[in-house]
């Protein structure tokens, strides 16, 4: 083999190299970039991460109202098949006795009615309420951003889903998740959470959760809509979200809830 | 009202209670991969930095490092709830995970490793691919690549590839542990793991484990080899394993007054574990026995006018202590971030199931793994010959 016919073989695996490098950077790094600057783009312009003129989801709770039935707790367990122990909702109890103790506990999904507890005597109780948990479908969201895999995503409508057939169950979304509302599914064995019902609520319906509230402290609907529900009691309240130093930015919101609240 | 009752103040988000997500064997795949990363700085250490009396184990080193790293991935598999979607992660990766870079950066460092091992041992390949028959032929010929002759040419090219890699090689296992603390590091939820300086700490760590294995293997097969302990490697190995301890140390305890003098939110929750759930795995193991006593030690152990058979006590004692520092480190890390609930009320607990595909016994069977590698390795390539006396 001459020297000649060597070099230009160096060369061409040189420029193989070269090309396939660069050919590779820039094929993932545009869409990435331009991935990155559309997602900027939405957060700037709406706020909220839906786009102008369409639906954009969210969730108010009035903890002023709840009872602490858990009808909301049964509803969600018998509409989306979750398993015993995993909740997609839950409510907590906030109990402030006057000695300057708080107690927090959970009602329990069933038997969810007075059952089995000595009441605490209310002489001894200063204020008490109950706060209702769910997914928060940041708009910041932490567990979409760790899913390796991309399982992990958000709707057209701001709706925080997970993609059963391709969550890889390594639970980093189950760490990520500031709210504790992801869990591992260990009848799908994939990643589980509140989807807001989004099979209802694509037909107009409305959270099984929020059907079943007897008090109305469930809010549920199109924030864009400035004559829906939600968009009112958004106006009229004044609202807080969950652990707001993270800057998840929930669209899950509250009204009434104290420091003790995380 | 049927409530469920934590004790006084105390409250766990209800899908904590199911035991946490991540179990031991999220313990072991840094515990794996940091032995790599510790290995692979002792075989660099001589290759790119000259330390000519760590001659004695820098190929034996390198078949460790690339042992480990051959099992790394072997626990993710076992605790991921798909395995089979495993390759996914590769195939659709999702670049806003930090967890998405691990295919692309592990399967970058296994492939630097695997091709560095050949080329070390190439020489050693060749020859023995020309002077055996048969199948062992047919193995040493897939060693050699099909190429089996070499020229004292050929070899100074070999060199200068094996001092390229070694280069590369250091930041690409800083870049693989780093990242491993980065995955951690990253998750702003768990304040217990939510600090820039885990990625250094998981790193210091690393080297410390990947050197104090490499100091027990060199004793131990040493002494089933019946040769001599080359007492200025096991000095040098034990002055950077000292080195690499403090700078460990140093950082962990960094991290740990940092969170203490600023007794943020959540300090009184961390506080709780370190002084009541993890007190024994992180006073008693990683900080008593695991930290002070190996600081103290070593440099006895590395002066010089200490006898070789008294080093290679200190050696064989403080490589146990450290070893089982850095692992009590990972589950401090790992399992003790996840006994804290995120309603920052309360604590759930774990003990490790015996049995099970996540449980103690498999946890074990992974990790006995590189060592069978690293046996089947040792029979194939001449490991323990002098880097330039090739005979046998």
């Amino acid at each position: 083999m001459s020297s000649q016919n060597t070099q230009t073989r160096r060369e061409f695996m040189w420029d193989a190299v070269k090309t396939f490098t660069f050919g590779t950077l820039t094929l993932t790094a545009i869409p990435m970039l331009v991935g990155e600057a559309q997602a900027t783009d939405q957060g700037h312009s709406e706020g909220e991460g839906g786009k102008k003129g369409t639906i954009l989801f969210g969730y108010l709770v009035d903890t002023t109202k709840c009872i602490g039935c858990g009808n909301c707790m049964v509803a969600c367990k018998r509409e989306n098949d979750v398993p015993d122990g995993e909740f997609r909702t839950w409510v907590e109890r906030y109990v402030y006795y006057k000695d300057g103790r708080v107690q927090v506990d959970m009602v329990t999904a069933e038997p969810f009615a007075f059952a089995g507890k000595s009441p605490i005597d209310p002489k001894t109780v200063e204020k008490a309420f109950f706060v209702p948990k769910l997914c928060n479908h940041c708009i910041n969201t932490p567990c979409i951003q760790v899913c390796p895999v991309g399982a992990s995503f958000m709707s057209p409508e701001g709706v925080v889903l997970v993609d059963p057939l391709q969550c890889i169950g390594c639970a980093y979304c189950v760490q990520a998740c500031p709210f504790g509302t992801r869990f591992i599914n260990h009848k799908t064995n994939v990643a589980d959470k509140c989807t807001w019902c989004y099979h209802r609520i694509k037909h107009g319906a409305k959270p099984a959760c929020v059907d079943a509230c007897p008090t109305g402290t469930r809010i549920f609907g199109d924030m864009n809509d400035p004559e829906s529900d939600i968009s009112k009691s958004l106006g009229e309240n004044r609202i807080d979200v969950l652990k707001s130093y993270l800057g998840t930015r929930p669209k899950t919101r509250y009204i009434g809830l104290t420091a003790e609240v995380v | 009202m049927h409530l469920m009752h934590m004790n006084a103040g105390e409250f766990v988000f209800p899908n904590d209670l199911n035991g946490v997500a991540w179990t031991i064997m999220i313990v072991l795949y840094p515990y794996i991969t940091g032995l790599v990363a510790g290995a692979f700085v002792v075989a660099a250490l001589y290759h790119v930095f000259g330390k000519k009396e760590l001659a004695p184990v820098a190929k034996f080193a390198l078949a460790a490092s690339f042992s480990f790293a051959a099992f790394a991935t072997t626990p993710l598999l076992l605790h991921l709830h798909q395995p089979q979607r495993a390759f996914n992660i590769m195939f659709m990766p999702n670049f806003t995970s930090a967890m998405a870079g691990f295919g692309f950066i592990y399967s970058f460092y296994l492939t630097l490793l695997a091709v560095e091992i050949l080329l070390v041992f190439r020489k050693d390949i060749v020859e023995r691919a020309q002077s055996s028959k048969g199948v062992v032929r047919l193995l040493y010929f897939a060693l050699a690549l099909g190429v089996v002759h070499h020229t004292p040419k050929s070899r100074a090219v070999d060199a200068k590839w094996i001092a390229a890699l070694s280069v590369i090689g250091i930041p690409s296992a800083c870049v693989l542990h780093g990242y491993v603390g980065f995955i951690f590091g990253g998750i702003k939820a768990n304040p217990w793991w939510s600090t820039a300086l885990m990625p250094v700490i998981f790193l210091s760590s690393a080297i410390v484990s990947g050197v104090a294995m490499l100091v027990l293997l060199y004793m131990l097969i040493s002494k089933l080899r019946r040769q001599p302990v080359d007492d200025e490697c096991l000095r040098s190995m034990m002055r950077t394993l000292w080195l690499f301890l403090v700078l460990a140390v140093t950082l962990e305890s960094l991290e740990l007054l940092n969170m203490a003098y600023e007794a943020g939110a959540e300090w009184h929750m961390l506080s709780q574990l370190i002084t009541d759930k993890l007190a024994f795995s992180f006073q008693v193991l990683q900080i008593g026995l695991g930290s002070a006593i190996p600081l103290v030690l070593l440099p006895i152990g590395f002066a010089k006018s200490r006898s070789p058979a008294m080093r290679r006590a200190i050696g064989v004692f403080t490589g146990l202590l450290v070893l089982m520092q850095v692992l009590s480190m990972r589950w401090n890390v790992v399992i003790g971030g996840q006994l804290l609930s995120k309603s920052f009320r309360g604590f759930v607990s774990y003990t490790p199931e015996l049995g099970g595909h996540e449980g103690l016994l498999v946890g074990i069977a992974v990790f006995c793994l590189p060592f069978v590698l690293l046996t089947v390795v040792s029979q194939i390539l001449p490991l323990w010959t002098g880097e330039e006396d090739h005979g046998h």
